[in-house]
């Protein structure tokens, strides 16, 4: 019986069983943020401790940058002061950091992998539930809190639990008009918010194989909102053609050694699941939330659930007067106020493109606001380079800076009111964009871009 | 870490699946570089939505005001992994949670706080949450070694993983001493990884 990538990654970095029963493993890389990490740092300060790795580890700023005006001191006084701790935090404890200005700056899911800092085979950690996100090169990859950014910080280790692994093999040609975004949420849809407790997702199948790695990236990002910690891809060419050559990938002579390393750690073909789950990827249509977990959701060409009949009426209930719905409702035709292109879920050069595909030679409607965040400097500059900039500009959307945007609630970029939010982002629970009744409608980037250009939710397949 | 192993007090019944970490605690909050103050905001615009004097939020109904113990259905604490949402619950008041299931990084952080997050059968946590709600006054007795919440005449099995149960009864939940332990070994982890020269300092 062979192993599963998580196996074979899980062994390798551990250090030792530890007296709670849990396994103490070695992180390969940790990537740091502003919002998680200053408790963390405040208590290796009190205790004397310092950042043994240095080399395993990597800040930037990505929550709380404003995306428009960035100059210092920013205008949120408590965000200037957590920009500030960061910068004397990466400075006290020798860590390297990318600030804003720096071309490499950027959302930590997406710069993390075009920096070439995430590889195969690795663990990986940071203060954010989305670090699933780098699972798509095979790298095992947990979101922590603050507690475990200090043991991350002060030992390079992790005190875990094991997990059980699920393959998600997903088959089949998707359809036109059907992203990598609505693989997942179908799969959410289908195994639930709850339903990765306990589990590491491998995704596969050939739907996935033939994927890039952006596409990847999105499906591993929101594992975490299927309740997987961890979700990976294994590695194969398409990974390694991805890290060649980026900044901090293996140098030139010992690339085809890590490359060969790499591909050893797929998990093999025989390899044991604990669960193993087919998604039939011909079957799939551009999905859309209508409640306020990411499970509640159907086809753009579905009509939203009635509570009776539902496995839990009272949410039923409760999601439909939050999103101000009436049950049997055709979601298709909802009114947005707000279009947001971005987050590390769907903020990568080639969302963008395809985004810009649709808006090209339309205009957002009269009555809505949108909103193009980049994932990074660095994407920005590569689209700036392709004049997607002036695409998505010439169509009325916002071009803006790198960073978290929209997604949270943590920077200037929030809904106002009850506005209705068509966002790429990954999360649609109450309150997430910043507005206590602010509403939010999760879909892939060309669906986004539909919806801006229709100014109501509209099926992108109609306009591709 | 100090030793937890019996909780008594008042409860909570925050009922709902899927309760999620920006409920708890809105991302705004998490602008500080302190947890100092969280508690003040705990489940704030969830709060505030709440439908009037006749439906009040749990958080805001005066006899649940200082109860330790936290009842809640299944998921909780889903989403964001901010170690913030258990931060603010416990700087609350609440000491122990008591569940039908959680999401796993809001356990692994609650456990990491010494707030424990101990799960029961639903038709247990239903029947603590009634229990609650009639008689808000109750006091309720954890008692994470014997494995039972008693509620008045009431009594329910509740469930630790073994080894994390012993690390609160026995003070020992302490990650970083635990992970510093044997650095020597992590250093040799470390020589054996492909990719990471050990350069620890």
């Amino acid at each position: 019986m062979g192993d599963t990538l998580l196996k074979k990654v899980w062994d390798l970095h551990t250090v030792r069983q530890l007296p709670t029963g849990q396994t103490q493993l070695f992180i390969g890389l940790h990537l740091v943020h502003e919002v998680t990490s200053p408790q963390a740092f405040d208590t290796l300060r009190a205790n004397g401790w310092k950042v043994p790795f240095v080399d395993r580890t990597f800040a930037t700023v990505d929550h709380i940058v404003p995306t428009r005006e960035r100059k210092r001191p920013f205008l949120d006084v408590m965000a200037e002061d957590m920009m500030a701790s960061l910068e004397r935090n990466v400075r006290d404890f020798g860590i390297r950091f990318v600030g804003l200005g720096d071309i490499r700056q950027g959302i930590v899911h997406v710069i993390g992998p075009e920096l070439g800092l995430t590889q195969p085979g690795m663990t990986i950690a940071c203060g954010d539930s989305h670090t699933s996100t780098h699972g798509a090169f095979g790298s095992v990859a947990f979101g922590i809190g603050t507690s475990q950014v200090r043991d991350v910080l002060a030992s390079q280790c992790l005190a875990l639990e094991p997990l059980k692994v699920r393959r998600i093999r997903v088959t089949g040609t998707l359809r036109k008009g059907v992203y990598a975004k609505d693989v997942i949420l179908a799969i959410i849809q289908r195994l639930g918010v709850q339903g990765g407790n306990g589990y590491a997702y491998e995704y596969a199948g050939d739907a996935v194989d033939r994927m890039s790695m952006d596409e990847r990236m999105t499906i591993c990002n929101m594992s975490i909102e299927g309740g997987a910690r961890v979700g990976y891809v294994n590695p194969d060419d398409t990974t390694v053609e991805y890290v060649r050559g980026r900044p901090f990938a293996p140098a030139a002579g010992d690339f085809d050694r890590m490359a060969t390393w790499w591909k050893s750690m797929a998990s093999d073909a025989n390899a044991r699941y604990d669960d193993d789950v087919e998604v039939k990827a011909a079957e799939l249509t551009p999905i859309v939330t209508w409640g306020v977990n990411p499970g509640q959701s159907i086809g753009v060409d579905g009509k939203v659930p009635a509570p009776a009949g539902a496995s839990d009426p009272k949410a039923v209930t409760d999601a439909l007067n939050y999103m101000g719905l009436t049950p049997g409702q055709p979601i298709e035709g909802m009114k947005v106020d707000v279009a947001f292109i971005g987050s590390c879920t769907n903020s990568r050069l080639s969302d963008l493109r395809e985004a810009a595909r649709i808006v090209k030679g339309r205009h957002v409607a009269k009555h809505v606001q949108g909103l193009v965040v980049p994932g990074s400097a660095t994407v920005a500059k590569a689209a700036e380079d392709e004049g997607l900039d002036a695409v998505f500009r010439d169509a009325g959307f916002e071009w803006r800076g790198a960073g978290c945007s929209m997604c949270l609630g943590m920077n200037p970029d929030k809904l106002v009111g009850n506005q209705v939010c068509a966002s790429s982002s990954n999360r649609n629970f109450k309150g997430r964009q910043g507005s206590p009744t602010g509403r939010t409608l999760l879909m892939s980037p060309a669906m986004v871009a539909a919806a801006a250009v229709a100014g109501e939710v509209t099926d992108v397949r109609e306009l591709l | 870490m100090r030793q937890i192993s019996k909780i008594t007090g008042r409860a909570l019944p925050m009922r709902g699946n899927d309760i999620d970490t920006d409920r708890i605690i809105p991302a705004r909050y998490l602008t500080a570089v302190t947890f100092d103050g969280l508690e003040r905001h705990v489940f704030e615009d969830d709060r505030k939505s709440a439908g009037g004097p006749y439906n009040r939020h749990p958080f805001d109904v005066g006899h649940f005001q200082g109860a330790a113990v936290l009842l809640v259905n299944s998921n909780f604490g889903c989403g964001s992994s901010r170690e913030h949402a258990p931060q603010a619950l416990q700087r609350w008041g609440i000491q122990v949670v008591i569940g039908e299931s959680f999401a796993e990084i809001f356990f692994g952080n609650s456990g990491m706080i010494g707030m424990p997050c101990v799960t029961a059968a639903p038709e247990d946590v239903a029947a603590l949450m009634d229990v609650a709600e009639r008689e808000p006054a109750t006091e309720f007795a954890v008692d994470l070694v014997a494995g039972t919440c008693r509620a008045g005449a009431l009594t329910v099995t509740i469930a630790l993983p073994p080894k994390m149960l012993e690390a609160f009864t026995s003070g020992a939940w302490d990650t970083t001493g635990m992970l510093l332990d044997r650095f020597d070994e992590v250093r040799d982890t470390a020589k054996r990884l492909p990719y990471a020269t050990d350069r620890a300092v």
